[in-house]
C-alpha cells in the first residue's frame, strides 16, 4: 500500500547544508533514479493484460498524436504556442482511468492528452491545432484551449496558474447541484507559485470542510516551468508540502509509473468523492519533449539528463510490464502501428478539413440567448 | 410607488432573484456576517444561508475565478467587489477568463455572472481607493459593462444583470448609495444597450453616466435660467452602447459635451465623441467637448479632490464654448 504523505508532522529546516526538505526529498537532485516506484511504496497493481493493454494503445496515441503535431509545427501547418505532453503519458492516462460521466476535467495548455483520453475524436483535436473549422472549439482556441464539455474537458487555458480558481469554484458547484462529480484539476510546477494557486487552494482547503469541494489537485511536477528548474524557481522544493499550508493532504506519485500512478488515482478519486474535501497528487514527471515545440530546450538542460529519462519512458515501462507477462512483442508492434495509423488519419482529416467560415470571427463572444 | 434608496433597491433586486432561482449566490469579503462594507448585502445571510452568502477570504483573483468557474457550471454568482479598486487584483480572472471563455471554448462553455460593487471617489479615499472603471472594463469584448444612477435604474439593471448570460460588470455610483428614489414594484427589468433621456432639452446635449448625471441635470437647471435648453443623456449601459438615442439627441441639438469622472486619455467621453463625428458630423455647430477627471492619481486632501473631479461651472464653461458664447 503507497505511504500517505499527510499534513503532519510538519518537516522543519534541519541543517543548512541539507536544506528544509532534504530529509524527505532530493529535489534538487531529481533525476530518473530518485523518482523510483519503490520511493512511492505502491505495490505493484494487479490489472488484467487486455486493460494494461488498451491503456498501452492510448499512451501510443498520445505519443503518435504529439509526434505529429510537432512534425506539424515545424512544416508551419500549425500556428500559435505548441505545448506537448510526450513523457507525461503515465499522469493523465492513470488518473483519468477513473473519470465518472459526472466528472469534470480542467487543465493548462499542455492538454491534447487529456482531450484524447476523455474521448475527443483525434480528427477534431488534430483540426483544432491545424486551425480549422473542424476542429474540437471550431479553430478559434487552438492547442491552448481545448474544450469537449459533453465529455468533461472544460479547458485548456493558456495563462500559468489562471485557471485554478475556475476548477475549484466549478467543485463548489458540483457539490452545490448535488452531483456526485469531481473536479480533476491539472496544474504544472510553474503554476505553483503563482498567486492564483495559493488563492484557490486556500478556497478549496476552506469550503472542502464543509464538504464542499471536490477537487483533485493533480501537480504534474516536470521539474520545468518553461526553461528554469523546480529549485531555480523556489527555495522550498517540496512542491506538494504547499498544500499543507492549506489544509490539503497530499501524496507523491511516481509519474512515469503508469501503475503507480493508476493505484494513488484509484484511492484519491474515490476520497475525494466520498469526502467532497480537496486532495492532491504530486506526479513526478518529465517532458521528454521541448516546453514548446520551439523551445531551446538544450540551454537549460543536458542531453545527459534527457537521455537518463528517457530510459524511463512511461511507455516503454508498460511494454516492459507487458512483455514480462508474456504479451508477445508482435502484439504491441501491432499496437504502435494502429496507433500512428489513427494519428495519421487525423493529420489527413486535419489537413484536409475547411478554414474556419469567417462569421467564426464574431460568433460566440456573448450569448445572444434567451434571458433565464 | 415604493421609494426606497439605491442600496436598498440593489438589495431588493439581488434578493428576489435569489428566491427566483436557486442557483444565483453571492460572494464577496465581509458580505455575510458583517452584512456587507456598504450594507449592500446586510440580512442575505440570515434569509439565504451560508451555502448562498459566501464570506470569502480577502483574495480578489481566487474568488472571483472560483465564482467563475460556478458560472460555467449553470450557477449565477453575484460577487462583489468591495470597491472595484480591488478588482485589479482580479483582473486576470474577470479579463482572460470571464470575457474569453465563451469564445475560445466556441460557445461551449459560457459565464453567466455579474461583479458588482462601487465605483468612483468622492469620499477622500485618495489614490489607490479611487478609479472609474468604464472605459478600462468597456474595452474588453465579452464583457457587458452598465452604470445607473437612480435607484430604479439599480434594481432594474440588477434584475437584467443577474439573468444575462454573459459577465456583467456593474459599476455602483457608491457615493449614492443613501440616495432616494421610486422603485417599481415587481420584474421591473431596465434592459442593457439603452440609455435614459434624464431630461429633455434643444440647445445643447449633455452626455454622462453613474452620479455625473445627477451633477448634469444640476447644471441644466442652472442653464435653463439663462434660458439654454439641455438635454440630459444617461448612457446607464457603457456596452453595449445606445447609439441611437445619443445620435439622435445631437441631431437634434447640434452641441455635445460629455463628461465623465475618470480620466480622459482613451476613456467613455473620447468613444462618444467618436461616435458622434462618425454618425452626425454634418448635424454638429462645434466640436465635441469632453470634461474628464485630472490627469493625476486621485489626492487625499478635499480641495484637491473635488479639483480632480468635473464640477459644474467646467461643464458650463463647455457649455459656453459649444453655443460660442
Amino acid at each position: 500500500m503507497a505511504t500517505t504523505k499527510s499534513q503532519s508532522p510538519r518537516r522543519k529546516a534541519s541543517s543548512q547544508d541539507d536544506g528544509p526538505v532534504a530529509a524527505t526529498k532530493t529535489r534538487a537532485k531529481k533525476g530518473p533514479g530518485t523518482s523510483s516506484p519503490s520511493r512511492n511504496g505502491a505495490a505493484p497493481l494487479t490489472l488484467d493484460t487486455e486493460t494494461t493493454l488498451d491503456l498501452y494503445r492510448k499512451m501510443n496515441v498520445i505519443r503518435s498524436f504529439e509526434d505529429a503535431a510537432q512534425r506539424g509545427f515545424r512544416q508551419g501547418k500549425i500556428g500559435g504556442y505548441l505545448h506537448l505532453y510526450s513523457g507525461q503519458e503515465a499522469v493523465a492516462t492513470g488518473l483519468l482511468s477513473f473519470y465518472q460521466d459526472t466528472d469534470k476535467i480542467i487543465t493548462a495548455y499542455r492538454d491534447h492528452a487529456h482531450a484524447l483520453l476523455l474521448g475527443s475524436h483525434p480528427n477534431e483535436v488534430m483540426a483544432e491545432l491545424y486551425g480549422k473549422g473542424t476542429g474540437l472549439v471550431k479553430g478559434k482556441g487552438g492547442s491552448m484551449h481545448l474544450f469537449d464539455v459533453e465529455n468533461g474537458l472544460w479547458g485548456g487555458y493558456g495563462i500559468v496558474g489562471g485557471h485554478i480558481p475556475l476548477g475549484v469554484g466549478m467543485a463548489y458547484a458540483l457539490r452545490y447541484q448535488e452531483t456526485d462529480g469531481i473536479v480533476q484539476l491539472y496544474l504544472g510546477d510553474g503554476a505553483i507559485h503563482n498567486g492564483a494557486f495559493h488563492e484557490a487552494a486556500n478556497l478549496a482547503g476552506l469550503w472542502g470542510r464543509d464538504g464542499m469541494n471536490p477537487t483533485l489537485f493533480i501537480l504534474e511536477n516536470n521539474n520545468y516551468g518553461m526553461g528554469t528548474s523546480v529549485d531555480r524557481a523556489t527555495a522550498m522544493t517540496d512542491l506538494s508540502a504547499k498544500f499543507d499550508s492549506y489544509g490539503i493532504e497530499h501524496e507523491d506519485v511516481d509519474g512515469m509509473d503508469l501503475f503507480a500512478v493508476l493505484e494513488v488515482a484509484e484511492r484519491a478519486t474515490k476520497r475525494v468523492r466520498e469526502t467532497g474535501a480537496p486532495y492532491a497528487i504530486e506526479a513526478m514527471t518529465y517532458r521528454i519533449a521541448p516546453h514548446g515545440a520551439a523551445d531551446f530546450l538544450e540551454r537549460y538542460r543536458t542531453k545527459e539528463e534527457i537521455a537518463e529519462w528517457r530510459k524511463r519512458d512511461p511507455i516503454g515501462l508498460v511494454e516492459a510490464r507487458l512483455l514480462e507477462s508474456g504479451v508477445a512483442e508482435a502484439t504491441l508492434d501491432e499496437i504502435k502501428t494502429e496507433a500512428r495509423a489513427v494519428v495519421d488519419e487525423a493529420v489527413k482529416f486535419a489537413e484536409e478539413s475547411p478554414d474556419p467560415a469567417l462569421e467564426e470571427l464574431y460568433t460566440d463572444v456573448y450569448d445572444e440567448g434567451e434571458r433565464g | 410607488m415604493p421609494v426606497m434608496t439605491y442600496r436598498e433597491a440593489l438589495r431588493s433586486a439581488m434578493a428576489d432573484e435569489m428566491e427566483r432561482d436557486e442557483s444565483v449566490v453571492i460572494l464577496g469579503e465581509d458580505i455575510g456576517v458583517y452584512g456587507g462594507t456598504h450594507l449592500v448585502t446586510d440580512g442575505l445571510l440570515d434569509r439565504f444561508g451560508p451555502k448562498r452568502v459566501i464570506d470569502t477570504p480577502i483574495a480578489e483573483g481566487g474568488f472571483t475565478g472560483a465564482a467563475i468557474g460556478m458560472a460555467m457550471m449553470g450557477m449565477r454568482p453575484i460577487v462583489e467587489m468591495m470597491t472595484w479598486n480591488f478588482s485589479f487584483q482580479a483582473v486576470d480572472q474577470i479579463i482572460q477568463n470571464a470575457a474569453k471563455v465563451r469564445y475560445f471554448s466556441a460557445g461551449q462553455a459560457g459565464v453567466p455572472m455579474v461583479i458588482r460593487g462601487p465605483n468612483g471617489g468622492g469620499v477622500q479615499l485618495s489614490a489607490q481607493h479611487t478609479h472609474s472603471l468604464e472605459g478600462f472594463y468597456g474595452h474588453f469584448p465579452g464583457l457587458k459593462v452598465v452604470s445607473p444612477v437612480t435607484p430604479h435604474d439599480a434594481k432594474g439593471m440588477m434584475l437584467t444583470a443577474i439573468r444575462e448570460p454573459n459577465p456583467v460588470i456593474f459599476l455602483e455610483a457608491g457615493a449614492l448609495y443613501g440616495t432616494k428614489g421610486e422603485v417599481p414594484e415587481g420584474e421591473a427589468l431596465v434592459p442593457f444597450g439603452k440609455a435614459r433621456i434624464a431630461r429633455e432639452g434643444t440647445d445643447v446635449t449633455l452626455v454622462g453616466y453613474g452620479r455625473q448625471v445627477n451633477m448634469l441635470l444640476r447644471v441644466a437647471d442652472r442653464l435653463a435660467e439663462d434660458e439654454i435648453s439641455a438635454e440630459v443623456i444617461d448612457l446607464r449601459s457603457i456596452r453595449p452602447f445606445d447609439e441611437q438615442t445619443l445620435v439622435e439627441s445631437v441631431r437634434k441639438t447640434h452641441r455635445a459635451v460629455v463628461v465623465q469622472e475618470q480620466w480622459r486619455w482613451y476613456s467613455v467621453a473620447s468613444e462618444v465623441a467618436a461616435i458622434i463625428q462618425e454618425q452626425a458630423f454634418d448635424d454638429l455647430d462645434a466640436p465635441v467637448e469632453r470634461v474628464s477627471g485630472a490627469e493625476a492619481p486621485a489626492p487625499y486632501a478635499r480641495n484637491l479632490e473635488i479639483a480632480a473631479f468635473p464640477n459644474e461651472q467646467q461643464v458650463i464653461d463647455a457649455v459656453n464654448r459649444v453655443l460660442y458664447r
